[in-house]
């Protein structure tokens, strides 16, 4: 059995399990086409990562489970075997085992939900952290969706979480009007925004550590999840450009363009 | 008939413009009757407010103490209940909407549609996807309600002008207590709303410091306008993160967009795609803000911005 650095004081009560989303997507950094047809974005060949805002979501976890406040951190993917590759390089960073759930990687963000309904009941975790949204199809759903169908608390767009033993969460969240906190009594639904954290790199010892680490996949089919009516895609489309416009050689040549627009008085 | 319900985002005092958007998109939909639903501890004043949107046929008002400040989890059960009958409800594609619709569209039963750019039938909607990289068009299940939230910079706000009836409606559903509000920071400014302003003037990495930021404040104090901010100025701690523009931050459609020592990352130009002119200042002229510039101006922007203030005073 292996030794924890960081010892909980006696009458306070760590949150037993952090389960975490990890969404597989083309790279952040990659800048997809849609293709001529229009039938889709090509995704062939490119890049693929854990989900930025998910990522973000396990940093958090692992420096909670670092600070004595979390026991375990179990990571889950939704998706073909493919998506085991960011389960590993999860583990990679620290989680302690994986779950895959072997599945049509296009699911809807609903039938999604229902599965991780499905894992929660069945993992009993304190806390589901989640990306605020998947960089790919940008929707902003599952985690409040997740909320929703097991009528826990959730708080969204986190920027600072404050855990009070396993009962309850403070949370800033970053709202349009600033920062706004909430408290949840656990269990309760996370959703991460950019500035929680950053998450650390991986190093190679850590990949290699990762291999031995458990990663179970469950069937979608062995779930007991309905599917939920999807949305259909119809089309694809590229976004309007906006025309190359001029350059001024200085202020005088700019404040002058303005006025021509009728920008300016 | 499309019977759609639209949910009123407002600050316990004045509506937010949101909400005309929201108005907007719903009488997109064919042959629409618009019904705006005011969730408050005392919506009143609001509530008259969202009655004088043209095209709004009633307004439901829901005066409930636990309605006092927006939580989803309370929020979303009511809305559900108040849902029925109803063949679409619309919230804004604001952190208020994104929080609450997706929590009430599982209630129902179905995926939402996010981020609606254009109504392309009573089931059809186009959204953007990848950072705006794409746009897809996607059908909604046909006979079940629709759930959405409204991509704002992409419509109109409603003009007012009319009073539509106000009708106090009390929904009785079982409420939890296991989210609890605690305190709201807002940054106090007298400058035009972020949002909603004609004119907006955003710095980025290159300001260097939170001082610095004082050049675009003042250019943006002669211009009337508001002030926004790259996602590399926030993280850097020059301005707090309501003042982000872009993909995670906010997407706004001002007639004029001024960026200052922005470079132009996908994630920040998906959040001015609407603006009417763009003016970009940076010293990179291989920057790719130029790429999507009206008007570019190659040069150091601790001159040029102190230039431009004098030019306009």
């Amino acid at each position: 059995m292996r030794i924890r650095a960081f010892r909980v004081p006696e009458g306070e009560h760590r949150v037993e399990r952090i389960l975490v989303g990890l969404k597989r997507v083309v790279d952040a950094n990659v800048r997809v086409r849609v293709r001529a047809d229009g039938s889709g974005v090509e995704t062939d060949g490119l890049k693929m990562s854990i989900n930025p805002f998910d990522e973000i979501a396990l940093e958090e976890a692992l420096r909670i489970r670092e600070r004595g406040e979390a026991q375990e951190v179990v990571v889950v993917s939704i998706g073909g075997s493919e998506c085991q590759q960011q389960l590993r390089t999860g583990l990679a960073m620290g989680a302690d085992r994986a779950i895959h759930v072997d599945a049509d990687p296009e699911l809807d963000q609903l039938t999604i939900a229902r599965i991780l309904l499905a894992l929660a009941e069945k993992e009993n975790p304190g806390i589901v952290l989640l990306g605020k949204q998947a960089i790919d199809n940008d929707n902003n759903q599952t985690g409040q969706m997740l909320a929703a169908l097991w009528g826990r608390p959730q708080a969204t767009f986190a920027s600072k979480i404050v855990l009070d033993g396993d009962t309850k969460a403070t949370v800033t969240r970053e709202v349009d009007a600033g920062l706004e906190t909430v408290e949840v009594d656990l269990p309760a639904v996370i959703t991460t925004d950019l500035r929680l954290n950053e998450p650390r790199y991986v190093k190679l010892p850590d990949i290699m550590k990762a291999k031995k680490k458990p990663l179970l996949t469950v069937a979608f089919a062995d779930l007991g999840v309905e599917r939920a009516p999807a949305l259909e895609p119809v089309a694809f489309e590229p976004p309007p450009q906006r025309q190359k416009g001029v350059l001024v050689e200085d202020v005088a040549g700019l404040v002058e363009a303005l006025k021509a627009r009728g920008l300016l008085r | 008939m499309n019977r759609v319900l639209v949910i009123a985002e407002h600050d316990g005092a004045a509506l937010n413009p949101s909400t005309a958007k929201c108005v907007a998109c719903a009488a997109a939909l064919p042959d629409p009757e618009i019904h705006v639903a005011v969730f408050a501890d005392n919506g009143e004043a609001v509530a008259a407010e969202a009655a004088r949107l043209q095209g709004v046929a009633r307004v439901l008002e829901v005066d409930h103490p636990a309605n006092a400040h927006p939580l989803a989890a309370v929020l979303a059960p009511q809305i559900a209940a108040l849902a029925d009958g109803y063949t679409h409800v619309l919230g804004p594609s604001t952190t208020f909407g994104k929080d609450v619709m997706p929590r009430v569209a599982a209630l129902l039963g179905v995926n939402q549609v996010s981020d609606v750019m254009s109504v392309e039938g009573s089931h059809r909607f186009k959204r953007p996807i990848y950072a705006g990289n794409a746009i897809v068009t996607v059908e909604a299940p046909a006979g079940s309600v629709v759930v959405a939230t409204v991509r704002t910079a992409s419509w109109q706000a409603a003009e007012t002008g009319q009073d539509a009836p106000v009708e106090s409606k009390p929904v009785e559903v079982p409420l939890p207590e296991h989210t609890r509000f605690v305190e709201v920071s807002a940054a106090k400014t007298d400058r035009p709303d972020l949002q909603t302003a004609r004119i907006v003037v955003s710095g980025g990495r290159a300001l260097g410091s939170a001082e610095n930021f004082d050049l675009i404040y003042r250019l943006a104090d002669k211009l009337g306008a508001a002030v926004g901010a790259s996602r590399a100025a926030v993280d850097a701690g020059y301005v707090p993160n309501d003042m982000q523009v872009g993909q995670t931050g906010k997407i706004i459609a001002p007639d004029l967009y001024i960026a200052v020592g922005i470079s132009g990352a996908i994630q920040h130009l998906t959040g001015i795609k609407d603006a009417g002119t763009i003016v970009a200042i940076n010293k990179d002229a291989e920057a790719p803000i130029f790429e999507v510039a009206d008007i570019g101006l190659v040069g150091d922007l601790f001159t040029v911005v102190p230039e431009l203030e004098k030019a306009l005073s």
